[in-house]
């Protein structure tokens, strides 16, 4: 079978890799940096499990409930049920690879996330994407060693190899930036590149690598984008040189607490809006509450995060990296000073339109991780995206696997002639820069129609500006996109509220968003979501649905008994 | 105030040459990697003489010193430079590559020896941890290591292609050495207990062992090859790593399991 190919070396990359080398395929890791240096290694709060260790009698029943519910219900139910009854195994399965989750008295300890009742985040202090990336990372190099994967660094994605008979992909085109050349690689390809925060330089708390070029290429070659109006605000970050600091969720999770001064007096307005979950409210919920206040003439526009409650034990033992880095780069000490936050760009919900296996619009290609648009639905739950990673990185490997053995070798023919010009594939940092004001601009916490007019009026400004780069255009049609999509989805629901729409509409938009780029023309387009399959009813990257649960090829079983016999 | 930026500028195969900026920071907060992300996105960028300059090429990720991508010599000394405040720089900042790694271009340089000696050395988990470390919060320390270089840079005894990999090696190596510490049992009953997530974890399963060795044999003799031997201790690595690890206590640990223990059993007749 020939090579697969991933794009992108953080948790889904790395994830895909691993249960490719574990079916003995062979697979390319290409990544613009090392995994040490993808985004995933920020992720500090934790990974959401049901694995019931804090004795509340928790599920994956009820794990998979709340996702969909803080989702608003756009998310695959189907899908969603498949990750969350996983999660326990995989976390489980990192610690055999040896990640040192927290523990009390010898026992693994979960905490408490937004938007989940139950404690069923399982974390290492307050660097859970760091240690959680090194283990995978331990893991892919045994690969390495035994053939079965090879790491490329320095490598950036250029385009998808396409056959011009019927849109199949063929391969991809890379670049190693280090030498300058372009490199074609046949074969399948997996895209893991992370969401697209660089389409807001300097507003989001992401990293400068994930620049949302590889989306806006892999769009304008015909990918359909899926529900990427969606914009995640965690409530509480902080604006630090160049991007914007997050105050992980965790904090309150193990009791910090929010408010703003009213009329001068502390006012502790999520408590006493939202009794039940108080400061673990979904996020989208916190943000736009936070939103209001702060716009409230009696409460003096700032908002605070109160940590100072936190015995000195949790700083130690829980959230030490946290407080070093507040004290680092916000110059206060959080355990005695409460930390002025407000809500910043976190997380894409949307992204690549992937099916219940991850597989993308185009045939041969798949998407993983923040990139695809799988789990999360209209709000993403904190703990629920590195899971995502981590569960969809390795579902796709399995279509990919599925596929190839199916269809066969596509051969190395590259189908089209390609000419690579450093020059058109630049986004110069200023115009990258004009183009995320006016983006945030239209697509803050409240939107409303002539807000995204506006910006929509804007980026086309920008795109008949002379002399702009082929890679300027295309990140130009990106943030087109996410536009129209805010633009026709006309209701309030998770990240998205219209304040001209402001009610949710089930019957109208309980659907997800399309957006697809076909010979220069954009449309947006709407899709009932999955129904709920019954109970007994399994899904098979392979085979997709069986009836019984139990697939009957014996490939299939085989490995299933592999399984059991190194387990 | 004003700033002279003095750069080590250098393209691919051509000779380096200084090359300074003036540059103006905006407030007390800005680190030599704002400065450089402001510098490129003036347009044209010009020097302090008004000559028209290329984009400075540098690797940055994270801004917020949890990457190691931004690892250069910063005053001559190596650093991160979203670390590096530039009020704490005077009115005069000198940026240059790392010195131990080929340059790729003005402040890039190739670590990708770092990665291939860490092949060489083993570094995986030959079997499942059944067990968590015997001391987690060392196996955590050991989790934080950014794969920077720096660590490298200031150490007399490692260099490029040579056989001591150094710091850099040592320390993710410590959680693995400290998993292979135990493992006589098969954790905790609530852990065991598999309940909703019945599931197996087939999605991520379990890669072979590749040596058919039980436990970390090579990579215990690869440790002491590769570190054991060719640290001098001077411990000039202390006190730099951006991360804060205690390389000290790691050594120690792994000194204890991948050497002194398996002395031990070499002389009791164990280990060929
Ligand atoms: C500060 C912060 C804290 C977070 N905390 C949590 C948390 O507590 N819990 C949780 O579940 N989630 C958290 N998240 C979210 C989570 O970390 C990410 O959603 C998740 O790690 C994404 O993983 P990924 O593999 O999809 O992408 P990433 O980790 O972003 O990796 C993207 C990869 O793609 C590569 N790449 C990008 N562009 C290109 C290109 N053009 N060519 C080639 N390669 C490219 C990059 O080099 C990188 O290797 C947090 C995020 C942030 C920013
Ligand atoms: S030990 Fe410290 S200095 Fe050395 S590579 Fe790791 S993080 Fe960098
Ligand atoms: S103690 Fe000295 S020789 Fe050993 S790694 Fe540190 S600097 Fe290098
Ligand atoms: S950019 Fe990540 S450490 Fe500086």
């Amino acid at each position: 079978m020939e090579k697969v190919n991933i794009i992108g070396a953080g948790i889904a990359g790395l994830s895909a890799a691993i249960r490719l080398a574990r079916m003995n395929v062979q697979s390319l890791l290409i990544s613009s940096q090392a995994s040490e240096r993808a985004q995933s290694v920020l992720a500090e709060g934790g990974i959401n499990a049901a694995m019931d260790l804090m004795g509340e009698s928790d599920s994956w029943q009820e794990h998979c409930s709340d996702t969909l519910k803080g989702g608003v219900f756009l998310a695959d139910p189907n899908a969603v049920a498949g990750m969350t009854a996983a999660a326990p195994g995989l976390v489980r399965r990192l610690q055999e690879l040896g990640v040192p989750f927290q523990r009390e008295n010898g026992q693994m300890i979960q905490r408490n996330f937004g938007g989940q009742k139950k404690k069923r985040t399982a974390y290492a202090k307050s660097s859970t994407g760091k240690v959680l990336v090194n283990a995978l990372i331990d893991e892919v190099r045994k690969a390495e060693a035994a053939g079965l994967t090879k790491r490329l660094c320095h490598h950036d994605f250029v385009r998808l190899a396409l056959s011009e008979a019927d849109g199949q992909c063929l391969g991809v085109w890379i670049r190693d930036t280090y030498g300058g050349a372009c490199l074609f690689c046949p074969g399948p390809v997996i895209l893991c590149f992370g969401g697209f925060c660089g389409l807001f330089p300097g507003l989001s708390t992401g990293t400068s690598q994930n620049t949302g070029d590889a989306l806006a290429t892999v769009f304008s070659q015909g990918a359909v984008l899926a529900n990427p109006e969606f914009i995640q605000y965690h409530p509480t970050t902080a604006a630090i040189t160049g991007k914007r600091l997050l105050v992980s969720e965790a904090a309150r999770g193990e009791g910090g607490r929010l408010f703003a001064l009213r009329n001068g007096r502390k006012w502790y307005f999520m408590e006493e809006k939202y009794p039940e979950l108080g400061n673990l409210m979904p996020r989208d919920v916190i943000s736009r509450e936070m939103f209001l206040v702060s716009r409230d003439p009696a409460c003096g526009g700032e908002i605070f995060l109160d940590m100072t409650g936190l015995s000195p034990e949790t700083w130690k033992k829980k959230l030490p990296d946290l407080r070093a880095q507040i004290l680092r780069y916000l110059k206060l000490d959080p355990a005695c000073t409460p930390v002025p936050v407000s809500p910043g760009i976190h997380y894409f919900m949307g992204g690549l339109y992937a099916d219940e296996g991850h597989r993308t619009s185009i045939p041969g290609v798949y998407a993983a991780g923040e990139c695809a648009c799988q789990y999360h639905g209209a709000n993403r739950l904190g703990g629920n995206s590195m899971l995502g990673a981590l569960y969809g990185g390795g579902v796709a490997a399995e279509s990919a696997a599925a596929d190839a053995s199916v269809r066969g070798c596509a051969g190395t023919s590259v189908g089209e002639d390609f000419c690579f010009s450093e020059e058109n594939e630049t986004v110069s940092p200023a115009f990258g820069q004009r183009l995320g004001a006016i983006l945030a601009q239209g697509l803050g916490i409240v939107r409303d129609a002539q807000g995204l007019e506006g910006a929509l009026e804007g980026v086309r400004g920008l795109l008949r500006q002379p002399g702009i780069t082929q890679a300027e255009a295309r990140r130009c049609l990106l943030g087109e996109a996410v536009l129209r999509a805010a633009l026709a989805r006309k209701e309030s629901r998770g990240a998205h509220y219209r304040s001209d729409y402001p009610e949710r509409d089930d019957a109208g938009f309980r659907k997800t968003t399309l957006v697809s780029l076909r010979s220069g023309r954009m449309e947006v387009s709407f899709r009932e979501v999955p129904a709920r399959r019954e109970a007994g009813d399994k899904y098979d990257a392979r085979h997709g649905v069986s009836k019984s649960g139990i697939c009957s090829k014996s490939s299939c079983r085989e490995e299933e008994a592999g399984d059991e016999a190194s387990g | 105030m004003k700033l002279r930026a003095e750069i080590l500028r250098r393209q691919a195969g051509g000779e380096p040459y200084l090359q300074t900026f003036i540059y103006e920071p905006a407030d007390e907060a800005e680190t030599a990697a704002s400065m450089l992300t402001n510098l490129n996105a003036r347009k044209p960028l010009r020097d302090a003489d008004g000559k028209e300059a290329s984009p400075i090429r540098w690797e940055c990720s994270c801004l917020q010193k949890k990457c190691g991508a931004c690892a250069m010599r910063i005053n001559g000394v190596p650093g991160l430079a979203c670390d590096v405040k530039l009020s704490a720089c005077g009115e005069r900042i000198r940026l240059e590559p790392l010195r131990k790694f080929p340059v790729v271009a003005d402040l890039i340089v190739n670590r990708d020896i770092m990665r291939e000696n860490l092949i060489r050395m083993h570094l995986w988990l030959e079997q499942d941890a059944l067990e968590p470390a015997a001391d987690q919060e060392l196996a955590y320390d050991a989790s934080r290591c950014l794969q920077c270089g720096i660590c490298l840079e200031v150490c007399p005894n490692y260099y490029g292609g040579g056989p001591f990999t150094g710091l850099a090696a040592a320390v993710p190596a410590a959680r693995v050495l400290q998993l292979e510490k135990r493992g006589d049992g098969h954790g905790s009953e609530a852990e065991r207990k598999t309940g909703p997530g019945k599931e197996k974890p087939k999605l991520f399963g379990r890669l072979r062992a590749l040596t058919g060795e039980k436990r970390a044999l090579p990579l215990a003799r690869a440790y002491e090859k590769q570190v054991f031997e060719g640290c001098g201790k001077s411990l000039a690595c202390r006190n730099i790593c951006p991360a804060g690890i205690d390389a000290g206590r790691l050594l120690a640990s792994s000194n204890a399991v991948a050497v002194w223990k398996r002395l031990r059993s070499r002389k009791a007749g164990r280990e060929s």
